[in-house]
């Protein structure tokens, strides 16, 4: 399993990544992307709305099942890959790449801290 | 959890394994949307060993059968299978089936996994008025039969290479047992859940190992992949097929499941609940369980509501799926007298929006938008 160690991560299977100037890049981990399977639809109709860290941002959709995906971190959604939407296995192919969800302005970086560390998130994805 | 003759080969070959109807099953393997393709286009092989097999024997055995099953078993030949259903005492229906035919006094009958226990009471309940006795005439073969269903439009094609016995001109829903792959008798059996044609295999459980070999290695030059249960429910819906626990139930009748052409009020048919369903089909039902397609982007689901225009809930969603083939969100669900013409305008409620559909006949994959 993929878990780049550049990333933070949530339990909820969410990884982020610091831009800099309190901006960052939010997508859904590759073990997230292996227990769902081929994902075959992506929602996110959040742009442009602030969230608080833990709320729901958008949904992903696997041929069996459906899961909302939860802010790492509160702040402002200002774009949404249309990638992810138009051709959603791109999320299975690459989803630390070409397959991000959404760009966030934080309001409160510092929640980075909080988040799970590569080696953290390896833990608990080790059944 | 109980395993089949198959289990280690699909650890093996590395499926993504869960329990289903207390068997550990491959739920897939190369992927749901690839391995649905590759039944669609040229053959795939499921391990359907969970499914219960229960024999009928005796002079009895015509008429229990007609007694406990909606189809018209006496339309049955030698070699003749039969789809079917047991209703229940309420006009619900205990579980689907198949009826297999092997003479006059022999006959099998397939049922869902997760129903063998709740078939097989219910069977040896209703077998007391004739007679039959559970150990003699009426025999729970369920753990002792392996199955594989070889699904696709090569499948036959690729079967064929392991029996001298001609099997790619076999009419559907027929079967034969024949000696097949070195085995010396399997029941060979046209039918399956896909709509891409193909076979479903019985043989005991010690042929199993050479069943799966031959299979695979027959299947070889065609393409042939293992199939998981995922794809499994895909194939079906696309092809309106009812899933039982879904779209039919103890509390559904097969009249409102569209599962009239089963059920056949012939005269010395005195089959469980035949009043109250054939009143039902001569006043026409409440409900009607129909297919549907997204014309809007969204994926329906099971338990989703039904809207009509005005916003009205209309009915329930039964299953739902993206179609693998065509892209889009397809279902089935009991929508309310009046509004299951087909080509209406119905909506789904995903979420907290209301997306459009539209009512249409099966394959859903090959419904115009």
């Amino acid at each position: 399993m993929n878990v780049p160690s550049n990333l933070k991560y949530t339990k909820d299977h969410e990884w982020i990544k610091d831009e800099g100037n309190g901006m960052a890049t939010v997508g859904v981990t590759d073990f997230a992307q292996s227990q769902l399977g081929d994902i075959v639809f992506v929602e996110i109709e959040t742009q442009g709305e602030t969230l608080a860290k833990e709320e729901v941002f958008g949904t992903i959709e696997a041929v069996k099942t459906v899961s909302d995906m939860f802010m790492p971190a509160s702040g402002e959604v200002i774009e949404v890959n249309p990638k992810v939407t138009e051709q959603p296995d791109i999320v299975n192919k690459d989803p630390y790449g070409e397959g991000w969800m959404i760009k966030v302005k934080m309001t409160n970086p510092a929640e980075l801290n909080d988040l799970l560390s590569a080696d953290q998130y390896k833990e608990i994805t080790n059944e | 959890m109980k395993n089949t003759p198959f289990t280690k080969y699909h650890i093996e070959l590395g499926a993504r394994m869960a329990p289903f109807a207390g068997y550990n099953m491959p739920i897939e393997y190369s992927g749901i949307n690839d391995e649905h393709v590759t039944v669609r286009e040229k053959l795939g092989v499921f391990d359907v060993s969970h499914m219960g097999e229960v024999w009928v024997k005796g002079p009895k055995a015509l008429d229990f059968i007609q007694t406990i099953t909606s189809n018209n078993v006496a339309a049955l030949f030698d070699g003749k299978v039969q789809y079917s259903c047991f209703p229940n005492d309420k006009g619900g229906i205990v579980d689907d089936l198949l009826v297999y035919r092997v003479n006059a006094e022999t006959y099998l009958l397939v049922i869902n996994a997760a129903n063998i226990e709740k078939d097989w009471n219910w069977i040896c309940e209703k077998g007391k008025m004739f007679g039959l006795t559970p150990g003699k005439e009426l025999y729970n073969a369920s753990d002792e039969i392996a199955q594989l269903a070889i699904q696709g439009p090569l499948a036959l094609k690729a079967m064929q290479k392991l029996t001298s016995e001609n099997v790619v001109d076999m009419e559907y829903y027929t079967f034969k047992k024949i000696p097949f792959a070195g085995i010396k008798e399997v029941i060979f059996s046209t039918t399956g859940y896909t709509g891409a044609g193909g076979c479903e295999i019985y043989c005991a459980n010690e042929d199993a190992d050479k069943l799966w070999k031959a299979v695979f290695e027959a299947g070889a030059e065609f393409g042939i992949k293992p199939i998981g249960l995922g794809a499994r429910d895909t194939l079906r819906l696309e092809m309106g097929f009812c899933l039982y626990g879904h779209d039919i139930n103890d509390t559904t009748s097969a009249i409102e499941a569209g599962l009239g052409w089963i059920t056949k009020f012939v005269s010395d048919k005195n089959f469980i609940s035949r009043d109250i369903w054939e009143k039902q089909k001569n006043e026409g039902p409440e409900r009607s369980l129909k297919g549907f397609v997204m014309i809007d982007r969204g994926i329906p689901r099971q338990h989703y509501l039904i809207y009509d225009a005005q916003g009205n809930e209309i009915g329930e969603v039964t299953s739902g799926t993206m179609s693998p083939m065509s892209k889009r969100g397809i279902g089935m669900g009991y929508i309310k007298k009046g509004f299951w013409n087909d080509g209406a305008e119905i909506y789904i409620g995903i979420r907290d929006k209301k997306l459009k559909a539209k009512i249409v006949k099966p394959p859903f994959h090959m419904a115009k938008v």
